[in-house]
């Protein structure tokens, strides 16, 4: 199909459209370009990704030469095989379903037009990141979507925490950013090209496996992929970003921008393939992160918050799954992620707009029989975020944990922690269930969502469910995984600890045969669930070694030290001045004297030099 | 011709503009706007269809377009020698360009003698002209003086409320500076004399001079110290905070967008052609202070709670790219270095004309007593929020290009330099988005009205914005038209030469 070049056009013209009407489209008019947009966009991916099924062959689109500087010659220039197909069909996909959700979620909002016009050009962004051809192509989306993701977790302006959440977002993703442009630099240097597929061609050419150059290389690359899909150390991020409109969150922080960095790490697997050392970092910040995710999110009370964390969590997951080098298992879980975690957020959008803004999962409970479409949205999609057999993310998170198992040494290690983490999962997802929706009501519905919102939940649920069937195309991208041999009493632990949770959770929060207040009331469990409440307190401690310096260092050249320099020779001169003209006394015998004692030294001096 | 004629315009358009206030107090303004345009549109079309080389030099000093050169001091070897290439034409069009903008930024600012006030204006832009296309160093330096003394009348009688102070310290740093350069010059034309036996004030003689190579470091010091003052190159900027922050909107927007960059053509065009192994010694004291300027400028916009100060100091970070690409001297920095001019010029100019636009009308510059302007004036806020992105250098625009290209050349030569300066793009996002927090964002003061920005200052802003994003998405034709200035400049050291050799390309040849 030649017009590729349409898709991440038609949403960008969108939100030009949008953006130049300034505010005074009508609302109608707004909702129909901001969502057919979209939704234009993903019946183009369809026909495409029929095309690409029929004859798998690559396809490629150049637009034009960026710039031409030597042998720097970047072009705006699009790579479509297997994986940017995938990646296309989420992002326009569970995209469109967003939009048609936001619809109804935003309709009262005065500022919807701005709203739509920042989705659709995310959604470009997010586009432009996925086919681009080159990294530095891939670089303007990377930053596009930060932008986005900038502009609406700061929608609502007016609360200057919002403001402040929105910055931490883009300023702790740009520290990310910074080391992928260094890896940038330093891949141009030494392979002379930024487009993908030769320079991976290149590196094969130029490296040997373990050289010094591709681990510095990938290290750096690996740096704008924990920025940006908010892993250890830069996820601090992500929780705060909540404070965008909830179909944002379900968009940008969970379905698709956060799983850019995966993307990244897959797109380029062939230069971790080069750096065993950075591809074992990728696995052990997975775990870490999936580890101190999940417990965080156990102790949350902010709807949002523990949704935020559990992204966090299985993104880790992901990361664990490119460690080890399980590609096509990683990304098949960015899939089956993207569906049950946007049919969360987008259930818990709708809890929160049906109970007037209410974000403490401790003030709602008893919705089940109150709000029956979104107890059932959100009861699939936990059971799939939890990995309860037979959902999609089943299917997903097992491949990973297998592919973790097979790796020599270390893979029990990684095993058993994902295993750990699996638990957790069953846990936290359980008890955000069993919260809300069992035991007494403490706030009622104020309105039930319209089909515009039940669609796409509706939609994600199937999805949610029998996503573990697809099969992905991603053949011809990466190297074919080995086949998982592992026993069966392997299989089944995996199979049953997620259970396990749920179980937990069950005896926790709903049958209280295990009193959570016994647990949590010891100095232990007080000090543990105030320390994962808090995160970890990485904040804290960020605030101090980082965010305070540079506060101080701030505070302390506001006033321009180096003109201290430039006023202490003006200074000098007045000093100069006073002195001189303290000579200038205007009286006559102080002159005469003067005069007398020049001569008299002049004389000298000749007399001196005569001799 | 044509460039005399140039310049002749637009100190004539100036005389004009003076004396039309007699008739209407609103004719200055149209008269100015009128003369840019008409200079704008002669020289476009003024500009041959071919490219003659001028083959004067022996180094070769790339393709000049157009030369013209009539006796002036013959005895003393001074001429009135022009001449105009690809990196001139950029920034004549630059220049002019922001010329009209300057003038829509101040349109209704002006009251007190807006006759004078405009004249000031298209002098200001008459001597940036003669600079960028002077090539006999005496003329130059006579033109670097012109443009000095009508901007330093624009900041002490148009200037706010510490005009003089600013004013005078502009004047001081700059012709303190500009006094070692006259020197550099005068000793330069005596070795000529001394090597050729003529007097020659003409920089198609004085290049590839061979200077004593202590004499020739002295002499390029001058040089440096008169473009990085200009510049401003750290530690050298403390005038410039003080001046465009006092300067009127018009005299900010010239300042900031195209006086600086007359010290960046200087290093260019003069000091390291003239005096290619002195700079190329220097050259990692050039590249440090580049970096210290990148961070300094940034840290210290964050600490700032006036607007235009905030920018001016956006401004010495943003600088110290091109003092970088400059010095990093391969290709890559090279074209990054000439598109951070233009870009830059053209992001702070509108920035400036922002905090103009919000100093009219709030009668404050102070970010503290800002806040909530989105909802007051979204118009304005959504052009805030373009040329903040732009300022942090996000892709797609203009800014990016140039500080990749730049950093993406230094990495090359120097790479932890060049992980140092990349720290700017983090500070940079963080002193950006702050800007956006205290003025646009925030809850907003119901009480206070705001009118948001009207056709003339949208159709200001618009041009700008379009500008930033053809560069950000297609430079080619700026790139190709400053492509000859950087081969010859290329030329000008040994291929042998450790930061030639290690560009981009040669590297590759690794097991």
């Amino acid at each position: 199909m030649a017009g590729v070049w349409l898709i991440p056009l038609l949403p960008l013209a969108s939100a030009l459209l949008l953006i130049l009407s300034t505010g005074k489209m009508p609302r109608q008019l707004v909702a129909l370009l901001g969502a057919g947009s979209v939704g234009l966009a993903a019946i183009c991916v369809a026909l495409l990704a029929r095309d690409f099924l029929a004859d798998g062959e690559v396809r490629q689109l150049t637009l034009w030469t960026w710039l031409a500087v030597g042998e720097f010659t970047p072009r705006i220039a699009f790579y479509i095989d297997g994986l940017t197909v995938v990646m296309m069909s989420v992002i326009t996909g569970v995209g469109f379903l967003i939009h048609l959700y936001s619809i109804e979620f935003m309709w009262d909002d005065e500022s919807i037009c701005r709203y739509f016009a920042y989705m659709n050009l995310f959604v470009a962004a997010m586009l432009v990141l996925v086919m681009a051809d080159n990294l530095l192509l891939l670089y303007l989306g990377w930053e596009g979507v930060g932008l986005c993701s900038y502009l609406l977790v700061g929608f609502w302006y007016r609360d200057p925490a919002n403001g402040r959440a929105a910055r931490k977002a883009f300023i702790v993703t740009r520290v990310g950013d910074t080391a992928m442009a260094l890896g940038l630099f330093l891949l141009f240097t030494e392979l002379g090209t930024l487009d993908i597929q030769p320079m991976l061609v290149a590196a094969n050419s130029h490296w040997q496996v373990g050289d010094s150059l591709p681990i510095l290389a990938t290290a750096l690359l690996l740096g704008g992929a924990v920025g940006k899909s908010a892993q250890l150390p830069l996820h601090t991020w992500l929780p705060d970003a909540m404070a965008g409109p909830t179909p944002v969150s379900a968009l940008i922080h969970a379905a698709t921008m956060v799983t850019a960095g995966v993307y990244l790490i897959a797109r380029t697997f062939g230069l971790f393939l080069l750096a065993p050392p950075t591809q074992e970092a990728v696995a052990w910040i997975g775990l870490l992160t999936l580890l101190l995710a999940a417990f965080a999110a156990l102790a949350q009370s902010d709807i949002k918050r523990i949704l935020a964390y559990s992204t966090i969590s299985q993104i880790g997951y992901m990361f664990l799954a490119l460690g080890v080098g399980a590609y096509a298992s990683g990304i098949f879980h960015l899939v089956t992620h993207a569906f049950f975690k946007a049919l969360l957020f987008l259930a818990a959008g709708a809890v929160i707009h049906c109970l007037h803004h209410e974000h403490n999962i401790f003030r709602m409970g008893g919705l089940r029989t109150r709000l029956p479409v979104i107890f059932w949205s959100f009861l699939i999609g936990s059971a799939a975020l939890a990995a309860l057999p037979f959902t999609s993310g089943f299917y997903s998170k097992d491949a990973i944990l297998l592919s973790a198992w097979e790796i020599p040494g270390i893979g029990p290690w990684l095993w058993a922690g994902g295993l750990l983490g699996a638990m957790l999962t069953g846990i936290y997802s359980f008890r955000l269930v069993f919260v809300v929706f069992f035991g007494s009501a403490h706030t009622e519905p104020d309105r039930q969502p319209g089909w515009k919102m039940a669609t796409p939940l509706i939609v994600l649920c199937v999805l949610s469910l029998l996503g573990g069937l697809l099969v992905l195309p991603l053949s011809g991208v990466f190297p074919p995984a080995a086949h998982p041999a592992a026993s069966h009493a392997v299989e089944y632990i995996s199979i049953g600890t997620p259970l396990l949770g749920l179980l937990l959770a069950y005896l926790l929060f709903l049958g209280r045969q295990l009193s959570i207040d016994t647990l949590a009331d010891g100095p232990l469990g007080r000090g543990l669930s105030d320390l994962w409440l808090k995160g970890w307190r990485i904040d804290q401690l960020y605030d101090a070694v980082w965010v305070r310096p540079y506060l101080g260092l701030s505070h302390w050249w506001r006033n321009e030290p180096v003109d201290r320099i430039y006023n202490a020779l003006v200074s000098l001169c007045q000093w100069a001045h006073h002195r001189l003209c303290a000579l200038q006394t205007g009286q006559l015998r102080w002159y005469a004297t003067s005069m007398v004692f020049g001569l008299v030294l002049l004389v000298a001096i000749m007399l001196r030099n005569a001799t | 011709m044509s460039m005399a004629v140039l310049i002749l315009m637009l100190l004539g358009g100036g005389l004009l503009a003076w004396q039309s206030e007699r008739i209407h107090p609103d004719l200055p303004r149209w008269t100015a706007l009128a003369t840019v345009i008409v200079a704008l549109v002669f020289l476009l079309v003024s500009l041959p269809p071919e490219q003659p080389t001028l083959p004067t030099d022996p180094r070769g000093t790339g393709d000049w377009l157009l030369h013209l050169k009539l006796a002036w001091m013959p005895r003393f070897g001074i001429a009135l020698e022009l001449a105009l290439d690809g990196l001139s034409l950029l920034l004549l069009v630059l220049t002019l360009l922001l010329g009209l903008i300057a003038i829509a930024s101040s349109w209704s600012e002006i009251d007190f003698k807006p006759g004078l006030f405009q004249a000031n204006l298209l002098w200001t832009l008459a001597g940036v002209c003669g600079v960028f296309l002077a090539v006999d160093m005496f003329l130059f330096f006579l033109f670097w003086e012109v443009m000095l003394i009508p901007m330093y009348l624009l900041i002490a009688i148009w200037g706010h409320e510490n005009k003089t102070y600013a004013a005078t310290k502009f004047f001081i740093f700059t012709q303190a500076s500009g006094l070692l350069m006259l020197l550099a010059i005068v000793v330069l034309a005596w070795q000529g004399l001394a090597a050729s036996g003529r007097l020659s004030f003409s920089y198609f003689d004085l290049l590839g001079l061979t200077l004593d190579p202590r004499l020739g470091w002295w002499t390029m010091l001058g040089f440096f110290l008169a473009f990085t003052v200009k510049l401003p190159a750290f530690p050298f900027h403390t005038w410039l905070p003080d001046a465009h922050t006092q300067a009127p909107t018009a005299g900010s927007v010239l300042l900031a967008g195209i006086l600086l960059k007359t010290g960046a053509y200087g290093l260019l065009r003069f000091c390291i052609p003239l005096f290619p192994e002195a700079s190329l010694q220097f050259a990692p004291i050039a590249m440090g202070l580049g970096v210290a300027g990148v961070i300094y400028g940034a840290v210290l916009a964050f600490a700032q709670s006036d607007f235009k100060r905030l920018v001016a100091y956006s401004s010495v970070s943003h600088m110290g790219f091109v003092l970088l690409g400059l010095y990093a001297w391969n290709q890559l920095a090279l074209q990054g270095a000439v598109m951070q001019m233009v870009a830059h010029g053209i992001s702070t100019a509108a920035l400036f004309m922002l905090a103009g636009a919000l100093q009219q009308r709030l009668h404050t510059r102070d970010m503290g007593r800002m806040g909530g302007l989105w909802h007051q004036a979204p118009r304005m806020g959504a052009c805030a929020m373009f040329f903040a992105v732009a300022s942090l250098g996000l892709p797609g625009l203009g800014n990016f290009v140039a500080e990749f290209l730049v950093l993406l050349g230094l990495f090359a030569v120097q790479p932890w330099l060049a992980a140092l300066a990349a720290l700017g793009l983090i500070t940079a996002a963080i002193y950006s988005l702050w800007m956006m927090q205290q003025t646009f964002q925030g809850s907003p003061d119901e009480q206070r009205k705001l009118a948001d920005f009207d056709v003339r200052e949208m159709l200001a802003m618009g041009t700008m914005v379009v500008a930033l994003v053809w560069l950000g998405l297609y430079p080619q034709p700026v790139l190709d038209l400053a492509q000859p200035v950087i081969d010859s400049l290329q030329h000008l050291v040994p291929s042998d030469n450790a930061v030639v050799a290690l560009a981009p390309g040669a590297a590759v040849n690794k097991p």
